[in-house]
C-alpha cells in the first residue's frame, strides 16, 4: 500500500508539472462543450429558398407568406425558372418552390392544384429536413384552404382529425440537452484511454521502467499507481463538465447524479484497461496515441452520439453491443433526461462490469508477459 | 560467498548471440571492470544480473541468490545504473532521490552517509529538473539514486559514457571510495584507460570473454613487442604502415602509432623516409591494455 502511495505521489507531481496537463483538464472540456454543443446542431433554420411564382394571385401570396413566416425559410430570390435553378446549382438556394400558372384558378375550379418543390440534396439530412418542413407547412396550408374555401361552414367540413405531438423527456427538442451528456462521455473517454496508455508507455519510452523494475515495486503496484490518477482526474473532469453544462446549458438532472458517477467509475475502469492493453503492445507514446485513436474513433462514431444506433444496419448494431462508449452515452442520457434509476441501468452496468473485468484481465495478462 | 557469480551464461536475441558461455566471479569488495566495445554484450549481461532478462543457458548468483528464483530478494539488495539515463527528467534532483529512497521503504536521511560524497556535488542543483542537468551531473545523480537504499552490490553499466574527462575522473574517484567501503562493483566501460583503475578486468568481444585478470597481469602477459612510430603526416603514416609487409596491427595512440610487426624498425624507418615521410621517429612502447585488446580482438576475428 505504501508503495502505491509513493507512486501516486510521484504521478501527480509529474502530471501537474506537465505544462499541457492543466489546460487539458480545465480548458479542453469547456471549449469542447461550448464549441461542439453549439456546432453539432441538428435543427436547421434559415434554409434559403427561391420562389418561382407563375401565378401571383392571392393564394400563392398566402402560401409564400406562410412558408417565410415559419422561421425555417428565408427568401433568397423570387425569380424565373432558369435563374432559380442556377441559384440551386451554385448553392445559393437550398430549395425552389415553383407555383404554376393558374394555381388559384385550378384550385378554385378543379379543387386541385400542384406546386413543385426542388431540394438540393448534397447534404442528405439537410435536404430531408427541408423537404419535411416545407411539406408540413404546405400540407397545413392545404387543410386550411379546404376548410375556408370549400366547406364554408365548419359543420359541413369533411371529417378529418388533427394530430398533436408532445416530445417526452426533451419537450422542446433541445438538442443541446441531448448532445452535452454525450460530449461529456467523449471527454471522460479521452482522459481514461488516451492519457493513461500514454502515461505507461512513457516509462518505457524514456527508459525509466528499466530502473523501476530493479526495485521492490511489484507489477500491480505499478499498474494501479499509473492508472489511478487518471481515474480520479476523469471523474473530476466529469463533475467539472456537468457543472459547466448546468451553468451554460441549464442541463436537466432528472435522475440521480449518483448513478452517472457510479456508471462512470466502472466505465473508466474499462477505458483504463484499454489504455493499459494498448500500452503493452506499443513502445512509444506516439504509437500508443495512434492505436488508441483508431479504436476510439470507431467507438465514438458508433456510440450513438451523433447518429442513432437504431438507424444503423443490423450488423453495425450488433457491433455496438461491444462498444462501451455506446453504453455510457445511453445511460448518461437516460439518467439525465429521463430520470432513469437502478432498475433501468443495472443491465448496462452489469455489462460494463463484465467488460471491465474482461479487458483488464487480458491487459494484465499481456502486461505480465511483455515487461 | 562471492557476491557475483556468473556460470556459463548464454543469451541470444533471435539469430544474434549476445552472450556466449560467459563465466566469472567478483569477490567481496572488488571493483570488476567489463571492458569491450559497443555491442559486445555488456548491457545484456547487466540486465541478466539485474533480473531484467532471463538467460538462455547458464546460471548467475548475486549474494548467493539465484537471479531467476530469488529475483525479488536481489532487487532489494542491488544498486543498478542502466546504460541509458533512466531517471525522471521532469522531477527535480531531490524528488528523484526521494522517490527512489521511498520505494525501497527508506529515507534519504537514513542513508545520507552513503551518498554524501556524491550528492554534495549536485546538491546546489537539487531543485533543478533532472533533464536539465549536464551529462556528468546526471550520472552522479543516477549513482546517488542507485546507492540511496544501501545496496550490497553495485551494477554500473557504462556510467561514464558521454561524460566529460573531468567528471569521468571524479566519477572513478567516487567508485574507488565506494570500494573502500567494501561494496563489490561490476562496472562496464568502452574506455580502455578506465580499465587500469579496476582491480580485475574482463575483456569482452562479440559476447565472449577473452581474458580475465588484473590490468597489470594482462599487459605483462602480452608478449609481442610494440613499437611507437611517429611522423609529421600521421594519416599517411597509418596508411603506409598498414600496407607495409610484416605489419600486423597499427593504430593511433595519442601522438604515436602503436605498431605490432615482424620487421626491423630501423629498416621500416628508412623505407618510410624513402617514401617521402619527414620527421620519422620510433621507440619501443610499453604495451597498454588497448594493445592487448586489439591483439586479442584480431586473434578472435581470425578464429571465427
Amino acid at each position: 500500500m505504501r508503495t502505491i502511495f509513493f507512486i501516486l505521489q510521484k504521478e501527480f507531481l509529474q502530471i501537474f508539472r506537465n505544462k499541457s496537463m492543466l489546460p487539458i483538464i480545465f480548458v479542453v472540456p469547456v471549449v469542447q462543450l461550448l464549441v461542439l454543443a453549439f456546432a453539432a446542431n441538428y435543427e436547421i433554420r434559415n434554409l434559403s429558398i427561391d420562389i418561382v411564382d407563375h401565378d401571383g394571385g392571392n393564394w400563392s401570396q398566402q402560401l409564400k407568406g406562410k412558408l417565410l413566416s415559419s422561421g425555417y425559410f428565408q427568401l433568397y430570390a423570387q425569380t424565373g425558372d432558369n435563374a432559380a435553378f442556377e441559384d440551386l446549382e451554385t448553392n445559393k438556394a437550398d430549395l425552389i418552390l415553383t407555383i404554376p400558372p393558374h394555381f388559384e384558378r385550378d384550385l378554385v375550379r378543379d379543387g386541385e392544384a400542384k406546386v413543385q418543390l426542388l431540394v438540393n440534396a448534397i447534404n442528405g439530412s439537410k435536404a430531408g429536413l427541408a423537404a419535411g418542413y416545407a411539406q408540413s407547412i404546405i400540407g397545413d396550408f392545404n387543410r386550411r384552404i379546404r376548410l375556408d374555401w370549400l366547406a364554408l361552414d365548419e359543420d359541413d367540413a369533411p371529417s378529418h382529425f388533427d394530430m398533436s405531438f408532445r416530445y417526452w423527456f426533451n419537450p422542446r427538442l433541445n438538442y443541446k440537452h441531448f448532445m452535452v451528456p454525450g460530449i461529456l462521455v467523449v471527454l471522460v473517454t479521452l482522459i481514461g484511454a488516451f492519457l493513461s496508455g500514454m502515461n505507461i508507455v512513457k516509462e518505457k519510452e524514456i527508459g525509466t521502467i528499466e530502473q523501476l523494475n530493479v526495485t521492490p515495486i511489484r507489477k500491480h503496484h505499478f499498474i494501479i499507481g499509473k492508472l489511478l490518477p487518471f481515474w480520479i482526474i476523469a471523474l473530476f473532469e466529469l463533475a467539472f463538465g456537468l457543472v459547466v453544462g448546468k451553468l451554460v446549458f441549464n442541463l436537466p438532472f432528472e435522475g440521480s447524479i449518483g448513478w452517472v458517477f457510479l456508471f462512470a467509475a466502472v466505465y473508466l475502469v474499462v477505458m483504463l484497461g484499454l489504455g493499459l492493453l494498448i500500452s503493452t503492445f506499443t513502445e512509444t507514446q506516439q504509437q500508443s496515441m495512434f492505436v488508441t485513436w483508431f479504436f476510439l474513433i470507431i467507438c465514438i462514431l458508433m456510440s450513438g452520439l451523433f447518429t442513432p444506433i437504431e438507424s444503423m444496419p443490423e450488423w453495425a448494431q450488433r457491433i455496438t453491443q461491444f462498444n462501451p462508449v455506446a453504453y455510457f452515452v445511453k445511460v448518461m442520457r437516460m439518467v439525465m433526461l429521463k430520470g432513469s434509476g437502478w432498475e433501468d441501468i443495472r443491465m448496462d452496468l452489469g455489462i460494463m462490469v463484465v467488460f471491465a473485468v474482461g479487458l483488464n484481465a487480458v491487459a494484465i495478462w499481456n502486461y505480465r508477459k511483455t515487461v | 560467498m562471492q557476491p557475483i557469480v556468473v556460470q556459463h551464461i548464454s543469451k541470444s536475441y533471435g539469430k544474434v548471440s549476445a552472450l556466449r558461455d560467459v563465466s566469472f566471479t567478483v569477490g567481496p569488495g572488488e571493483l570488476f571492470g567489463l571492458i569491450g566495445p559497443d555491442g559486445a554484450g555488456k548491457s545484456t549481461l547487466f540486465r541478466i544480473l539485474a533480473t531484467l532478462v532471463l538467460a538462455d543457458k547458464g546460471q548467475a548468483f548475486v549474494n548467493g541468490k539465484d537471479v531467476v528464483k530469488d529475483y525479488r530478494a536481489i532487487r532489494r539488495e542491488v544498486g543498478y545504473m542502466p546504460g541509458r539515463f533512466s531517471l525522471y527528467q521532469d522531477l527535480t534532483v531531490e524528488e528523484n532521490l526521494r522517490f527512489f529512497a521511498t520505494i525501497f521503504n527508506t529515507t534519504v536521511n537514513a542513508n545520507y552517509d552513503m551518498i554524501r560524497d556524491i550528492y554534495e556535488q549536485i546538491a546546489p542543483f537539487k531543485d533543478r529538473p533532472a533533464g536539465k542537468l549536464s551529462g556528468g551531473m546526471k550520472q552522479k545523480l543516477a549513482l546517488s539514486c542507485a546507492l540511496v537504499h544501501r545496496p550490497s552490490v553495485l551494477f554500473l553499466d557504462e556510467p561514464t559514457t558521454g561524460v566529460d574527462p573531468v567528471s569521468r575522473k571524479e566519477f572513478w574517484e567516487m567508485l574507488q571510495r565506494l570500494r573502500q567501503r567494501g561494496i563489490p562493483i561490476l562496472v562496464s566501460t568502452p574506455y580502455m584507460d578506465e580499465a587500469t583503475l579496476c582491480d580485475r578486468v574482463a575483456l569482452i568481444q562479440n559476447g565472449a570473454l577473452m581474458r580475465i585478470d588484473t590490468p597489470t597481469a594482462i599487459v605483462e602477459q602480452f608478449s609481442t613487442k610494440v613499437w611507437a612510430f611517429r611522423a609529421s603526416d600521421t594519416w599517411r603514416l597509418i596508411r603506409d604502415l598498414r600496407a607495409y609487409p610484416g605489419v600486423e596491427s597499427c593504430f593511433a595512440f595519442g601522438e604515436f602509432l602503436h605498431v605490432v610487426m615482424n620487421a626491423d624498425p630501423e629498416k621500416v624507418k628508412q623505407d618510410l623516409i624513402t617514401e617521402g615521410h619527414t620527421g620519422v621517429a620510433y621507440q619501443p612502447a610499453n604495451a597498454g591494455i588497448e594493445d592487448v585488446f586489439m591483439a586479442l580482438m584480431r586473434a578472435q576475428t581470425e578464429i571465427s
